[in-house]
This record gives C-alpha cells, sequence and structure tokens, in this order.
C-alpha cells in the first residue's frame, strides 16, 4: 500500500508501486483532467503538480512521490468554481480541441505561484514543455497574462488569502 | 654591517625583479581605429570567417543567455570566480568596433586587449595561438561584419590578487607556448588538418583535459577528461572509459548529427559545439573525428564486458529498481512497450561508465535535449519528480546494472550540487 496525498486528501494506493501515476490518478482515483498523450514525457497533456512543481505523470511512478503534495486540474477549481488559471483559460476560449490544456493549466499555475508577473519570455519558458496541435498558442499566451493579472488583483484585494486552492 | 646589506641586496633584487616582471607584463596599446565599413571586407572571406567562428564555438562563451549573438555576458563559471565573455561585435564603444586587424591577431595569438592589457585564459589564447594569420583575418572580417551591439559585459567575480591582470604575464610565462601550428610531414593531410583545428581553434582541450591548481592544462595529461560548467568532459584518449570503443566514424557521426547510437547524444556545453559544427564543411568534421580517434588510439573492448541488462534478480526489489521500472524502462528497455526513437542503450551510454557521475545526474535531472535544442526534447527531465536521494539511488542503481562498474561516491551531495548549478543560472 503506497499512501498518495491529492487535492489535499490522502489515499490508499493499491497497485505495482512502479505505476505511473497518472494512470493510478485515472484509474483508481478518477480524477481524469490529466491526459495520456504520448506517455513518454514528451507532450506534457500528463502534467499534474508535486510540491508545487510540475512533473509528466505518465513516466513519474507513485514509488517516487509517496509524502509528496500532488495537485492535478481538479484541484484547482471545478467547472462552478473555477481558479484563476482556469478562469482565464476560458475568458480567452483558449481551447481548441482541449486534450493539452489540463497540462498548459498545471504548467501555467506553478508558474505563477513562484512568479507572479513573469515577462513574456518566462511564460513562453515555462510553457515549453507543453504542446498543443490545435495551435491556440496565442491564446493560451492570452490566458496565462489574463490569470497571472487575475491572481495578483485577487492577492491585492485578500492580501490574507491563499491563491489557487 | 651584514644585516642591512642583506636588506639592501634584497630590496636591490626587489625592484629589480620588479622592473623585469614590468617589462615582461607591460604591452603597448595599439592604436584605435574607426570602425572599418562592411563593405570593405570580402564577401568570400566573411564567409570563411563564419564557418571558422562556428568551427570556434566562439558564439558559446561571447553571448549572454537569450543576449544577442556575440555581444557578450556569458558567465563562464571558473574555480577561480566568474569570467564573463566579452562584447565581440564592431561596437567602438563595448566591442571591438576600435580593433585593427593587427589588435585582433594579437589577441589570438598572445591573449593581450588591443589596450595592451593581459587578457584571462578563459579565453582559450593557449590554443588560438596555433591558428594561422590567414584565419585570423578570416575570423576578424566575420567579426567586423556583424551588426554592433552596445552592451558591456558585467564585470568579472574574481577575487584579489587575480584582479591583478599584470599577473597574468607570469601566467603566460609558465605555461604558454605561442606559435602557428607545425603541421606533421609524416601523417596525412586530413589529420593535419584536424589537428590544427583541434588543437586550436576548437580549443577542445579546453573543456576535455584536466587543468592543474593554477587553471593550465596539464599537458601530460592531454584529452585525459576535465570539465565544463557541472558536466565531466570524457576523456578523448586512452582513457576512455566508453564501453564500445570510439572510431573515427561514431565521432564523425556524433559531431555532424549529435548523436552516436553507441555512445551518446550531445548535451550540456557539448551542444551547442555540436549545433555550431553543422555549419562546418563535412571535411573538416572528417578531419576532427579523423584527429580525435587517431589520440584515442585502438582500444581493446574490455575483457570482463559489461553485464548487460540480464534477468532481474529474484530478490526483493529495492525502491530505485523500482523507479527504474516506472520511470524509465518504458523508453530504456528492449522491449519497452513504449518506443518512438531508439535512446542509446544504457549498456553503451559513456555517460554511465565513466568514473564521474556528473552527466549521468545531469541527464536524470534535465533529460536530453534533441541535438537542434527546438523540438520536444529526447528525454524528459525528473528534476521536479524525483528527490535527490531518489536520484542519487537511481544513478547509483544504473551504475551497478548495466556497468558492473563501483558506485560512485558521494552521489546525493553531487545531485545537490548539479541542482544548486540550477538555481544561479
Amino acid at each position: 500500500m503506497i499512501t498518495l496525498s491529492v487535492n489535499g486528501r490522502d489515499h490508499q494506493i493499491d497497485a505495482d508501486p512502479a505505476t505511473p501515476l497518472l494512470y493510478v490518478l485515472r484509474d483508481d482515483l478518477h480524477l481524469n483532467a490529466a491526459k495520456f498523450g504520448c506517455g513518454l514525457g514528451q507532450c506534457g497533456s500528463c502534467m499534474v503538480l508535486a510540491d508545487g512543481l510540475p512533473v509528466v505523470s505518465c513516466v513519474t511512478p507513485v514509488v517516487a512521490l509517496e509524502g509528496r503534495r500532488i495537485r492535478t486540474v481538479e484541484g484547482l477549481g471545478g467547472a462552478d468554481d473555477p481558479g484563476p488559471v482556469q478562469r482565464a483559460f476560458i475568458d480567452e476560449q483558449a481551447a481548441q480541441c482541449g486534450y493539452c490544456i489540463p497540462g498548459f493549466i498545471i504548467s501555467a499555475q506553478a508558474l505563477l505561484e513562484r512568479t507572479p508577473s513573469p515577462s513574456d519570455a518566462e511564460i513562453r519558458t515555462a510553457l515549453k514543455p507543453n504542446l498543443c496541435r490545435c495551435g491556440t498558442h496565442i491564446r493560451i499566451l492570452r490566458a496565462v497574462r489574463r490569470a497571472a493579472d487575475a491572481m495578483r488583483t485577487s492577492v491585492a484585494a485578500n492580501p490574507g488569502g491563499e491563491g489557487g486552492q | 654591517m651584514r644585516i642591512p646589506r642583506i636588506v639592501g641586496g634584497a630590496v636591490a633584487l626587489a625592484v629589480l625583479g620588479a622592473a623585469g616582471f614590468t617589462a615582461i607584463a607591460w604591452r603597448s596599446g595599439i592604436e584605435p581605429i574607426d570602425p572599418p565599413a562592411s563593405a570593405s571586407f570580402d564577401p568570400v572571406q566573411v564567409a570563411e570567417g563564419a564557418r571558422l567562428a562556428a568551427i570556434g564555438n566562439c558564439m558559446q562563451c561571447h553571448t549572454a543567455p537569450d543576449g544577442k549573438p556575440f555581444a557578450g555576458g556569458y558567465p563562464l563559471k571558473t574555480p577561480f570566480g566568474t569570467i564573463f565573455g566579452t562584447n565581440i561585435t564592431p561596437d567602438p564603444e563595448t566591442g571591438i568596433g576600435s580593433w585593427s586587424e593587427a589588435a585582433f591577431q594579437r589577441a589570438m595569438a598572445e591573449g593581450v586587449d588591443r589596450a595592451g592589457s593581459h587578457l584571462y585564459p578563459g579565453f582559450p589564447y593557449d590554443h588560438f595561438t596555433k591558428v594561422t594569420e590567414r584565419d585570423n583575418r578570416a575570423l576578424y572580417a566575420f567579426l567586423m561584419t556583424r551588426e554592433p551591439v552596445a552592451a558591456d559585459a558585467p564585470p568579472n567575480q574574481l577575487p584579489w590578487p587575480l584582479t591583478f591582470r599584470p599577473l597574468l604575464a607570469g601566467w603566460k610565462l609558465l605555461f604558454l607556448e605561442t606559435g602557428e601550428f607545425r603541421p606533421d610531414p609524416s601523417k596525412p593531410e586530413d589529420w593535419n588538418r584536424g589537428a590544427y583545428l583541434v588543437e586550436g581553434l576548437s580549443h577542445c582541450g579546453a573543456c576535455h583535459t584536466p587543468r592543474n591548481a593554477l587553471g593550465a592544462e596539464e599537458k601530460d595529461k592531454s584529452f585525459g577528461g576535465g570539465e565544463s560548467d557541472g558536466w565531466h568532459a570524457p576523456a578523448l584518449n586512452q582513457a576512455s572509459t566508453a564501453p564500445v570503443p570510439w572510431t573515427k566514424d561514431s565521432l564523425y557521426s556524433y559531431l555532424r548529427t549529435g548523436v552516436s547510437a553507441d555512445h551518446a547524444v550531445a548535451s550540456g556545453p557539448m551542444a551547442p559545439v555540436v549545433r555550431n559544427l553543422s555549419r562546418v564543411p563535412d571535411t573538416d568534421v572528417q578531419a576532427i573525428a579523423t584527429y580525435v580517434a587517431d589520440r584515442m588510439g585502438a582500444r581493446e573492448a574490455p575483457a570482463d564486458p559489461p553485464t548487460p541488462a540480464a534477468e532481474a534478480p529474484r530478490q526483493p526489489e529495492g525502491r530505485a529498481a523500482t523507479i527504474y521500472r516506472g520511470a524509465c524502462a518504458t523508453c530504456h528497455d528492449a522491449n519497452g512497450p513504449l518506443q518512438f526513437a531508439s535512446p542509446v542503450g544504457l549498456d553503451r551510454a559513456t555517460s554511465l561508465a565513466q568514473p564521474d557521475p556528473r552527466n549521468a545526474i545531469q541527464v536524470i535531472l534535465h533529460g536530453v535535449e534533441t541535438p537542434d535544442a527546438k523540438a520536444a526534447p529526447l528525454m524528459p527531465g525528473f528534476a521536479n519528480a524525483l528527490t535527490n536521494a531518489q536520484v542519487a539511488d537511481l544513478a547509483a542503481y544504473l551504475r551497478t546494472r548495466f556497468t558492473g562498474q563501483p558506485v560512485w561516491d558521494d552521489l546525493e551531495a553531487e545531485v545537490g550540487r548539479a541542482r544548486t548549478g540550477d538555481s544561479s543560472e
């Protein structure tokens, strides 16, 4: 048995400890935001946060993640209460087919938690591990800038509050 | 009185010594010029200079990360401190726009700048002194026709007394042998061409030869393996530990495409070298491979071939083996379920067989870029996914399983150092 902390809750996982986290998230915990794209850590659509840093969950075995704080897109907000990054992606209509978008949201969230006012170059560097084949990159970039603005405004309005979770 | 005489003698000696040293250390300035017009250079010579600059990898140390080409500001980390590559665009104030060709020739041959100051040997004039006057003229033509960029490099971060440049005259007395390359008439033409490039402009030994306490290459250990920017620069002589001995063909493939299937993918500081070499004529890359293969010598395959990835032992699986199965086997096992490219077999990967663990650690942490660094990486990095202890365990496991050699020492601290290098970049 392996204990995984996902979106603030501990889960007992009965799986081969070498199982990639992605399969446990989708098959055992029914958290389907992270997607199986290439299975090789090449495309970023399976990304989740481990202690605030983006990891490719398709090639990260659960045994490596015991004791780490995992967050998925589900942990950032839902359809009724989207988090600021999700809200910005909706407002900018940044999805075409949408398959890659959870990975982009994770990369953007990780960036904005550490760098609240990123430059365009920093945004591009942070999103480099994520591939989008529909070509909505310009909207994705706009969404990240919009999310940055929204998160800074919300911190300014509520300085004690914790954003994003 | 005896004592005053000794003191007097010592003072006289010191004065004489200082005078002598000053005479050696003092170099005259060369008159500044107005930047020559681009049109005054022969386009054929400029094109030749471009190829030579690529062979010399000049752009790497003379361009800041994300900076304009050749405008300086690259932090070259040395054991003595950080030296910043200078601006070598033809801007007259901050670059070399006011340098005559004679000043450029002198800098390459003797490591002295236009104004007469000694340059630090981070600028590898111990190699560039071998470059011919003709090639220097072409390099000058190329550099003086670049876009001038006004940019001052940050000041070097060196401790006193290294900031006192006349001291470098002493270093040069000890370690600098000036003079153009002399071909060996007993060797074929492409060998000599390769030797000229490798020992001169390409300055391969600057990273691949170990350095002594004063930062000079140890001539008797030439190509014995050195370091660059947190990476190990593997031995290019008989000390090479590559499980499959390098040949001219495999070296050529590595230098031309960035990949040798039996050895490695060019990574770390070697990646930009290979990218630059992609602009170089095939004959020159062949010549470099010919010469380096000769320096490596014909090495017998090891008597005890590395224990290949045999059956997994039937004992409780360690944590590192589990991580390998979940993170690495997908691509690296011969029958891995998902393979889109054939990675270098781990039983022959040079990084695992080297005496120094840094390259294996760098690759686990940061992955492997494609040779052009534009597409998605060939291998993802695991810096965010794995802890230092997990990376250290995994490196030890890979070393034991795929090379059969003793596990490296001090792995976890080494992983920590590789990460600290990240944050300072």
